[in-house]
């Protein structure tokens, strides 16, 4: 048994010890939000905080976690669906598939935490998240909503 | 609870608290496009299309999947548009295709591919709303006993204009559902839209935003096990041997299944402990024949296709080869497009039951009726048998319109009656898998008249045909018109816009061993950029601007002449550019639709291309949803500069080499350009929105590289190219 600190809560998990962090979350904890993307961190779809950093689940095993560490999972990034992000989200239509809107928004919460005004430069160098239906120009819009630095609409390029 | 409990009794944290969001003991999709089975069945339906609630909740049916194209908010904007229905009360769900086949295929053509959502159901879905509307006018005249031609419909609300009495819809949806429909249903006069038409939110982002959005990757049902499958690498081969007694001594494993001749599956409890255990098998396999192949036997046979004698006629005017016998000036040049993989962020998984007499399936498909088939056929039972339940898609792109994962999904749960098996390929297995973008290669031949006209274009292709891949039986005395597609005289699936007297196009189809799939954007792709840069060598071998000498020849066609024009003037063509910026154009028309992108590209000293700005225009006829166009014109660049700048699968030992996304890189944020869209609805014509605009993002991005350093990219992906300065 594992002790895992998940949004907020500390949970007991059973699964053997090489058994990736994103695994836990999906298949022991039962959240599904935390999304299955390549398994060898190179899409961050499976992008949690862990202590308030933007971490690739996918390849952290549950041996290397501790329950000292807080992991937040985007079921734990706002009570309501309020965090700015979720907000810019909504109002630009951001997410078409959605599937890996979870790890954009956890990589773009984790940079915004650390950088509340971040450059058009700054956003495009932090969030490398891929997204193959392309919402890229949305995702670089909705976090300029956000942090309240934006000039530009969804698709412009400054 | 139900779920909950036998998690825990096979030693699992009971985890109700954390994720909330079991019902009924079944993780299913929530939100926008439930199944019916699991919604509005308790209230009945006007008709097909419309359940109206006692509380004013209206229910749209979407026969069409949602892969994040829109196509979900687009059809119920449709629907609610005739239906006079007060949007904020909509929600919409998804018939099964079990229940299409028991009512004689009332939501006709499940199929979502080809950009086809919208343009090929806009008349019965409208009619359906209407056909509703006009039920639920009737039942309120006969309750007021009144004429309906006095009653008026908005908003949900029926209003008796005279006396100005209401009803409103939830009240009279009982009695609207026992009335005959009507057969003569006029539609509304697009020009008069108050909701189709107009940039509304889409339906399904909270969801999307939260981690509620459930796909199939994400669904859990009591009892179920989980599975992960290794079918032979190189196409072809199959399964020699395997240590089944090593995976099934691995934690939490209960079944190693053989899949056909050529794939092992491992069930487990969780999906992890069943993908570690592929590896203990130990599979060797016989791979077969096709062990011999790669991509350079395969560039080879291309190229013998370039030069054969035998072709199939795509399109023909005048004789191309005697004029090119006489041009005062010729240019040649040969093009090639590589293999491509969709790679859905969601790897392609279903969920199974199988029973004696019954099989469910639950999977993200673009073809539910091409699912149902696909189990029932996998189960050995009747589709009337079976059931098909749609969850969300992770993306598609044409992949999911391939039925290979429900097949194995099904044969893994036959060999375990009764409990519910998901199957989740890993990345690994998605991009060994795929249904490829076809290879094909272009040699292209151009006679110029003594004034710079271009007299004659002979368009050779050589290369894999997706029909005679995978439905061979559709091919036509051999041929596959698709192949054409973009460079075809007339049809909806891509009309040649330039007028050029002496004209041939034709394709030798030259077939590999790696299996075709239709892949977004289809062949308009490769069409698009071996016309449209090729044009762009003509101009240049004919001393004129590529913009002047397109319109030159665009006068027949006014569509295509006209996005042209658009992005032309939006993109500053003809001004001058930043400074170190450069411009490249493409047009075409495809799906219906006419696309034109104006591209600004830098290319540094170190041959890094930098892509600042596209402009791109797009006219579809009838614009739905503005905002969702826009955001498919946004994606279709991600997608389509995806494959032109990185995109390449190439084939070694008759096997894919690339396995991941390390391997097989995709544009990301850092590299995405800014791309200002103008739709630029004509009227008339329903085109479709979805791929058309891919096809135009590499030829103009390929000119405007051209216009940066001379050098002509002929062979993509660009990343090969040296573009060092
Ligand atoms: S799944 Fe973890 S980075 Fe792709
Ligand atoms: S929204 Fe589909 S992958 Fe990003």
């Amino acid at each position: 048994m594992a002790k895992l600190n998940v949004n907020g809560r500390v949970v007991e998990v059973q699964a053997e010890d090489d058994t990736p962090l994103l695994w836990v979350i999906r298949e022991q904890l039962g959240m599904t939000g935390t999304k299955y993307g390549c398994g060898v961190a190179q899409c961050g779809a499976c992008t949690v905080h862990l202590d308030g950093v933007a971490t690739r689940s996918c390849a952290l095993p549950l041996s290397a976690v501790t329950e000292a560490q807080k992991i937040v999972t985007i079921e734990g990034l706002s009570p309501n669906n309020d965090h700015p992000l979720q907000k810019a989200w909504v109002a630009l239509d951001v997410p078409q598939c959605g599937y890996c809107q979870s790890g954009m928004l956890m990589a773009a919460a984790a940079l915004l935490a650390e950088n509340p005004k971040p450059s058009e430069a700054d956003i495009r160098g932090t969030v490398t998240n891929i997204c193959r239906c392309g919402t890229y120009n949305r995702v670089l819009a909705g976090i300029q909503q956000a942090a309240g630095t934006n000039a530009t609409s969804p698709g412009a390029r400054g | 609870m139900n779920a909950i409990a036998k998690l825990s009794r096979r030693g699992f944290l009971s985890v109700s608290a954390v994720a909330g969001a079991f019902t009924l003991g079944i993780r299913a999709p929530m939100a926008q496009g439930q199944n019916i089975a699991a919604a509005g069945a308790a209230t009945p339906e006007v008709n097909a299309w419309v359940v109206i609630k006692p509380d004013d909740t209206v229910v749209i049916r979407i026969a069409r999947s949602e892969m994040g194209q829109g196509t979900l908010t687009g059809l119920a904007q449709l629907v609610a548009e005739e239906l006079d229905c007060d949007w904020a009360k909509v929600t919409t769900e998804y018939p099964t295709p079990g229940q299409n086949l028991a009512r004689s295929r009332v939501w006709g053509d499940f199929s979502t591919g080809g950009s086809r959502g919208i343009r090929e159901s806009n008349e019965y879905v409208r009619k359906g709303g209407a056909a509703a509307r006009m039920m639920l006018v009737q039942a309120a005249a006969t309750g007021w006993n009144v004429p309906v031609s006095e009653c008026k419909a908005a908003a949900s609300v029926v209003t008796h204009q005279p006396s100005g009495r209401t009803m409103r819809y939830g009240q009279l949806a009982e009695a609207a559902a026992k009335l005959t429909p009507p057969t003569d249903i006029p539609l509304r006069n697009p020009a008069e839209w108050h909701l189709a038409g107009k940039p509304v939110p889409r339906l399904d982002t909270i969801a999307k935003t939260n981690g509620s959005q459930v796909y199939g990757i994400d669904l859990t049902m009591p009892g179920m096990l989980n599975a992960s499958i290794r079918d032979c690498p190189v196409f072809g081969g199959k399964v020699k041997s395997f240590d089944a007694a090593a995976a099934l001594a691995r934690p939490g494993v209960r079944k190693v299944v053989q899949v056909g001749d050529s794939a092992l599956a491992v069930v487990a409890e969780t999906w992890w402990q069943a993908n570690s255990a592929l590896d203990a098998l130990s599979i060797v396999w016989d791979e077969g024949p096709n062990a011999s192949l790669s991509s350079e036997t395969i560039a080879a046979m291309l190229t013998e296709g370039l030069g054969a004698a035998e072709a199939f006629i795509g399109n023909k005017a005048g004789d191309a080869r005697a004029a090119l016998g006489r041009a005062a000036k010729t240019v040649e040049a040969v093009y090639n497009f590589p293999f491509q993989n969709h790679a859905t962020m969601e790897p392609m998984n279903a969920t199974a039951i199988w029973k004696a007499d019954r099989c469910e399936v639950w999977c993200p498909t673009q073809n539910g009726e091409a699912s149902l088939a696909a189990c029932a056929e996998a189960a050995g039972l009747r589709p009337q048998q079976c059931e098909v339940h749609k969850v969300h898609l992770g993306g598609g792109f044409g992949r999911r319109g391939w039925q290979d994962y429900v097949r194995q999904a099904v044969a893994i749960a036959k060999e375990m009656p009764g409990t519910p098996v998901k199957l989740v390929w890993s990345r690994e297995e998605d991009m060994l898998h795929g249904r490829y973008h076809p290879i094909t290669a272009c040699k292209l031949t151009a006679g110029l008249d003594a004034e710079g006209r271009l007299e004659a274009l002979h368009m050779r292709i050589s290369g894999q045909s997706i029909i005679a891949g995978i439905a061979p039986q559709m091919l036509q005395g051999g041929v596959d018109s698709r192949v054409f597609q973009g460079l075809a005289q007339g049809g909806a699936e891509g009309a040649f816009g330039y007028g050029i007297p002496n004209l041939l196009i034709d394709h030798a189809m030259r077939n590999t061993h790696v299996p075709p799939g239709f892949w977004r954007g289809v062949n308009v792709n490769q069409n698009a950029v071996y016309l449209e840069c090729f044009i762009d060598e003509v101009a240049l071998a004919a001393g004129k601007d590529p913009l002047e000498f397109r319109r030159a020849m665009l006068r027949g066609a006014p569509k295509h002449l006209a996005v042209l024009n658009a992005v032309a003037e939006k993109g500053g063509w003809g001004t001058p550019a930043p400074a170190g910026r450069h411009r490249g154009l493409a047009a075409i028309m495809g799906y219906g639709s006419y696309v034109a992108a104006c591209a600004e590209v830098s290319v540094a000293a170190d041959g890094e291309v930098t892509v600042h700005r596209i402009v791109a225009a797009t006219d579809p006829g009838h614009a739905v949803n503005p905002q969702q166009i826009a955001a498919q014109i946004e994606g279709s660049f991600a997608y389509g500069l995806t494959a032109a700048l990185h995109g390449e699968i190439t084939i070694k030992g008759g096997r894919v080499e690339q396995e991941n996304f390390d391997t097989y890189p995709m544009m990301r944020l850092a590299e995405m350009p800014a791309v200002e869209s103008i739709v630029m609805p004509s009227g008339g014509f329903w085109g479709g929105v979805g791929e058309p605009t891919i096809a135009v993002a590499a030829p103009a991005v390929l000119n405007a590289v051209f216009a940066a350093t001379g050098k002509r990219v002929r062979s993509l992906p660009l990343k090969a190219a040296d573009l060092k300065t």
